[in-house]
């Protein structure tokens, strides 16, 4: 992978698979590194030295888990439809692998969603689970991705599965927010409004802001540091069937 | 060095092994498999190469 | 159009598939869900409109891959997909054919089985009703997931896992709106909500559908 490449003039040629086994390989060490710090940072930060809520007590410390990972696992959905986008309308196929990279790692990212949601309800709402939209939407959220591995699982022919898995996609995120407001709509929530938005008022306050941001990039880098690999993993295994191929065929 | 988590020990000490569990098996198992599919496209080729001395082995 | 409905439908009664087994299942669901949670009539009256919603939704299930299955297996899909008719249209039809014989005869059955888990007096007019709206939804729904896993060998449990998360908003509404029916509340506005979703998936996953049938096809 280490030929001389003319010098990319567009981000559409990082879809060459071999420009972006060059790139991704040069940028991985930078973002483990950078995740491991943010991740060690914030969480390190958040466990130890941050205050307790005077009404949730210790409890306020799994926010530090909780927000990034259900951040990560919408976000990453979202990723999976803007790559699936651009795999069918400019069939780029690294950008299909990146989809099929993605999902494990947004449904790892539901679950402990779920899971520490759960764990923070039991003493807080005085339950592990209640039907509330934002969770009930999670739960839905973890099924969709659930049925997009399977549907990549079950099919063969690598290009097929890239298809079907995009219009799946596609279909899926217009299901995924029509289920989110009819969800709102069947029952109204228990959950809290927004932990971090523009609106100040919201807010949490500034004693748990700043090592939250920090778990924020950790999850994020984090993300985007399996992306990485689980797409470098894709385009080799991707590669090596291409000429395995090629060799029954000579 | 602990800080004190007074009664909600049990919750806040199994979200964050829940999480680092999780977080760490992925990372394992893509790890893993990334290794597993570098080596055996490095024999692919390999063995390519030892069979079709010349045949250009760039082409992706 | 009309021929290939026709035939359609002439599969399905004749092949005794989908038509009678849907509504037998159906039945099934229903006569089990009081050894469930027991026999008094009251429990039961309250959870009537939901056990019925939800035993509609999975008979209709069950019946799905049949749509394109049979058709993919002795080519005439592929017949289908070069015929002058566009592939959307055939999706509509196949998707229609399925609501003829399986929405609506679980539409026409649900109220008789309403008898037999006490279903209110005014549950049984919007019941009817939001089954009879939102059904086509459920078979539109379907035929895009029958289309997505047609070339596979087992596709059936793949099916369900990739359909019964597209099915959630159909079954809010329509659950919801017999709930509300049930308990004489007003049911204007899910009822509205669970037509624009039928009319909404109607008119676009054909589309969808059509896309996934090209590509297994190709």
């Amino acid at each position: 992978m280490s030929e001389r490449l003319p010098k990319p003039t567009s981000l559409w040629e990082y879809a060459n698979p071999r420009r972006f086994m060059a790139l991704s390989g040069f940028l991985l060490p930078f973002v483990a590194v950078g995740t491991a710090a943010a991740l060690l940072i914030g969480l390190i930060w958040g466990f130890f030295f941050t205050p307790d809520d005077y009404r949730q007590g210790s409890t306020v410390k799994i926010i530090y888990i909780h927000v990034p990972s259900a951040m990560v696992a919408i976000n990453a959905w979202l990723m999976m439809l803007v790559a699936s986008l651009i795999w069918l309308i400019r069939r780029h196929h690294v950008s299909a692998l990146a989809a099929k990279a993605a999902a494990p790692v947004g449904a790892t990212m539901t679950l402990i969603a779920l899971a520490t949601g759960a764990i923070w309800g039991q003493p807080m709402w005085g339950t592990w689970w209640a039907w509330d939209p934002r969770l009930t939407s999670f739960l839905v959220l973890f099924l969709f991705y659930l049925g997009y591995m399977a549907l990549w699982a079950a099919i063969e022919n690598d290009d097929t599965a890239a298809e079907l898995t995009s219009v799946l996609c596609i279909v899926g995120s217009v299901f995924a927010v029509l289920s989110r407001y009819a969800l709102v709509f069947w029952n109204q929530g228990l959950h809290q409004g927004a932990s971090l938005s523009l609106d100040k008022e919201e807010n949490v306050s500034d004693v748990f802001y700043w090592p939250l941001l920090f778990c924020l990039a950790g999850f994020v880098g984090f993300f985007i540091l399996l992306i990485l690999v689980r797409t470098r993993t894709e385009v080799r295994a991707r590669r090596m069937k291409a000429l395995q191929a090629r060799e029954r065929m000579a | 060095m602990m800080p004190e988590l007074g009664k909600y020990a049990a919750e806040v000490l199994s979200a964050y092994a829940v999480t680092i569990t999780l977080m760490v098996a992925l990372l394992l198992i893509s790890l893993r498999q990334s290794a597993r599919t570098r080596r055996a496209l490095r024999d692919v080729e390999a063995a390519r190469k030892n069979r079709s001395g010349k045949e250009s082995a760039t082409d992706v | 159009m009309i021929a290939l409905l026709k035939r359609d439908l002439a599969l399905a009664i004749r092949a005794g598939g989908g038509f009678g087994l849907a509504l037998a299942f159906f039945l099934i669901v229903v006569t089990l869900t009081p050894f469930a949670v027991g026999p008094d009539s009251a429990t039961l009256a309250t959870i009537a409109a939901g056990i019925l919603w939800l035993g509609a939704l999975l008979s209709c299930l069950l019946s799905l891959d049949r749509i394109l299955a049979l058709d993919f297996e002795d080519g005439s899909l592929e017949l289908l997909a070069t015929a002058p008719i566009p592939l959307e249209g055939v999706a509509t039809i196949k998707a229609f054919a399925h609501w003829l014989t399986t929405g609506l005869p679980l539409t026409l059955a649900a109220p008789v089985l309403g008898v037999l888990l006490h279903l209110p007096t005014d549950g049984f007019f919007w019941l009817t009703l939001s089954l009879a709206i939102g059904t086509p939804a459920l078979s539109v729904i379907g035929t895009f997931g029958a289309a997505l896993t047609v070339g596979l060998k087992r596709g059936g449990l793949l099916l369900s896992l990739i359909v019964l998360p597209l099915y959630v908003p159909t079954l809010i509404f329509g659950a919801e709106v017999a709930r509300r029916g049930t308990q004489g509340m007003s049911a204007d506005t899910p009822l509205a909500l669970l037509a624009g979703i039928t009319l909404a998936t109607v008119a676009l996953l054909p589309f969808a559908s059509a896309a996934a049938i090209r590509i297994n096809l190709r």
